[in-house]
């Protein structure tokens, strides 16, 4: 299984090249290779479920070369990402047929998957900043693919922001080599474990937290964010949304926090406080928007919000050498509500696409009865729906749940953490009335006259949109002890043991 | 010394893409902030005593010294990052420049005060 590592980042470029180098002229080729190329991701990724290892680029062992490290962590954002890929790619066959240049964008999707496997995967710093790059370049062009004002207008501002933030990104990866002399994130960590803190290690930290939050989108460095995300083409706005921002963002800074530089319990409280803001600001922004597809967008800064919440949370009580139990819940709560997120929140964008594919505008005051012109969109938009505002049996629900129950655990420790329960579910009511205005908006009410002869989407549209709604339903079913201890205990183990986990790296998992 | 200066120069260009309103200064702005931060990659490899004449690369004559080799030759890692992160930077540039063609098309303007579609 570790031997096919490399081919998670092989795959997606070879397509990529493939594809610009062939399908120009023929228009059916460029669909075909891009399912060919997300189709056998999607297995490696399920496959590698429950595995461990570490490949070593070229046979150069770890401090001198590039290794690929598959951890529990890893994993989860591997599956995640090959997942939601290959349901977009499916929803871009017959969504994209309203754009020119159809093989261009293959060729972007596949380079942005390319790039977001590097970065789940790789464990050297300088490579995670190549990976990036990649993944983000890729991202600016997908976002002006429409070519109009305010395609290119957020493109730009999406581009300025985001170099900004790999330039810091990079600025602190040289900090972090002047310091330690290595670039392999097993070495730094053992290194920074028996180095004296001095002002440069804060200063490169401050660098990685800046860099990544802008990559994530937490809420002082969000403003590309609500106007890129509507921007982009409906499955790039579910790529953007479901992933991007979790693999560049979320995902690095806490690999880059907790198993690198180490956690400390400043580090928790100001991630934790990030969370809170991105929490509230966003749902708030959220809820006064008319524009479908702006409104997902805030949902997504503040859903990202109840992810970094949970693993600021978890760091915290580490650093405080708190009950690992108590850490290792919100972790988990973390972690889950980030696979959820994924899930809702790209189904969402692709019921706002389908919506919009067949309407012609996203402006939820021009919509309206659409529930019996539409009936598969319908049901699957109010399942996400349901979900992202935590309503029971739905799989946001759980991991809402999993949070508070850690921050009520963790009010026994500090009581003033009540203060983020009560923050958690009043932002979970704000969602949940933002999106019955939504569900009011668009699928109820009067059928505009001008939207009397519309159909549902096509096959391979709803084929997406049910196969992401069956997970949204089941997905609640990863609680089962059984199938957790596969899929997210190691992943907090990984995260809860901190800096040695360069050493296990070093010696061979 | 040189380090501060360094810093000074991200600090320019970080200045320039927050104040400045014409687009391509922008992307002047942060091409000063990439380049800064290469040089600074470059500074990190420099050792005091190094020198181009005392060493040459062991390509041309096999090393006899090692130890002296080690003591005078800068650190070449450092070198393979920064040819990798101009290429990057290069790769950015361009479409920065491409969005920026295109949004003069569009907007007939480079003033971005004046390209206020999106709001909310």
């Amino acid at each position: 299984m570790i031997e096919l590592l490399p081919l998670f980042i092989a795959i997606p470029l070879g397509g990529a090249f493939l594809i610009t180098l062939t399908a120009w002229k023929l228009k059916r080729l460029a669909d075909i290779l891009g399912v060919c190329a997300s189709l056998p991701l999607l297995v490696l990724a399920l496959l590698c479920i429950g595995n461990r290892g570490v490949y070593h680029i070229g046979a150069f062992l770890a401090p001198l070369g590039i290794n690929l490290v598959l951890d529990g962590f890893s994993i989860i954002l591997l599956v995640i990402v090959n997942v939601i890929s290959f349901m977009a790619i499916l929803y871009s066959i017959s969504y994209m047929e309203q754009y020119t240049a159809k093989y261009k964008y293959y060729a972007l999707f596949l380079l942005m998957v390319g790039g977001m496997n590097g970065v789940v995967l790789t464990g050297d710093m300088f490579n995670l900043f190549v990976f990036l790059e990649i993944a983000s370049i890729a991202s600016y062009a997908l976002v002006a693919f429409g070519c109009e004002h305010e395609e290119l207008e957020a493109s730009f501002k999406y581009l300025v922001l985001g170099s900004i933030g790999s330039t810091f990104i990079l600025l602190g990866v040289a900090v972090l080599y002047g310091l330690t002399g290595y670039l392999n994130m097993a070495s730094i960590a053992q290194a920074v474990a028996s180095m004296e803190k001095t002002w440069l290690f804060s200063f490169a930290s401050v660098l990685f937290l800046v860099g990544f939050g802008i990559k994530a989108a937490l809420v002082p460095f969000h403003p590309w964010l609500p106007d890129a995300h509507p921007s982009a083409p409906a499955p790039i706005s579910a790529m953007l949304s479901g992933v991007l921002i979790k693999a560049l963002g979320v995902y690095a800074i806490t690999r880059v926090v907790f198993n690198v530089l180490g956690a400390t319990s400043l580090f928790g409280i100001i991630i934790m406080v990030l969370g809170v803001l991105s929490m509230t600001i966003g749902v708030f922004l959220a809820v006064g928007q008319w524009d479908f597809k702006r409104l997902l967008a805030y949902h997504s800064i503040s859903q990202m919000g109840y992810v970094v919440l949970g693993l600021g949370l978890g760091m915290f009580i580490i650093a405080n050498k708190g009950p690992t139990l108590v850490a290792g819940m919100a972790i988990f709560g973390g972690l889950f509500h980030l696979a959820n997120h994924a899930v809702f929140k790209s189904l969402l964008f692709l019921c706002s696409g389908s919506v919009e594919y067949q309407t012609g505008t996203r402006q939820l005051k021009e919509l309206g009865g659409l529930q019996e012109k539409m009936p598969v969109t319908r049901v699957s938009c109010t399942i996400a729906s349901l979900s992202i505002a935590g309503i029971p049996p739905l799989n946001g629900f759980w991991s809402k749940l999993i949070i508070v129950i850690a921050t009520v655990q963790a009010a026994f420790l500090y009581p003033s953490m009540l203060i983020l329960t009560a923050i958690t579910i009043l932002v979970s009511f704000v969602t949940l009335i933002s999106f019955l205005k939504v569900l009011r908006y668009v699928f109820l009410g009067e059928l505009p006259s001008l939207f009397k002869n519309i159909k549902d989407s096509s096959l391979f549209m709803c084929a997406s949109l049910v196969m992401l709604s069956l997970l949204c339903i089941s997905m609640g079913l990863l609680l089962i002890p059984g199938l957790r201890s596969v899929v997210f205990d190691p992943a907090v183990e990984v995260l809860k043991q901190g800096l040695d986990y360069g050493k296990q790296i070093l010696t061979g998992l | 010394m040189i380090f501060p200066l360094c810093f000074a120069l991200f600090v320019v260009g970080l200045y320039c893409v927050l104040t400045k309103k014409n687009v391509i200064k922008i992307v002047i702005g942060l091409t000063i902030m990439e380049y800064s931060v290469n040089l600074f990659l470059v500074l990190l490899g420099y050792k005091k005593g190094a020198s181009f004449s005392d060493v040459q690369a062991p390509i041309i004559e096999p090393v006899t010294n090692l130890d002296d080799f080690f003591m005078k030759a800068v650190d070449p890692l450092p070198q393979a990052m920064v040819l990798t992160s101009i290429v990057i930077g290069l790769g950015v540039t361009a479409l920065a420049i491409a969005i920026c063609i295109r949004l003069y098309q569009r907007y007939g303007t480079f003033d971005i005060s004046k390209m206020r579609r999106l709001k909310g």
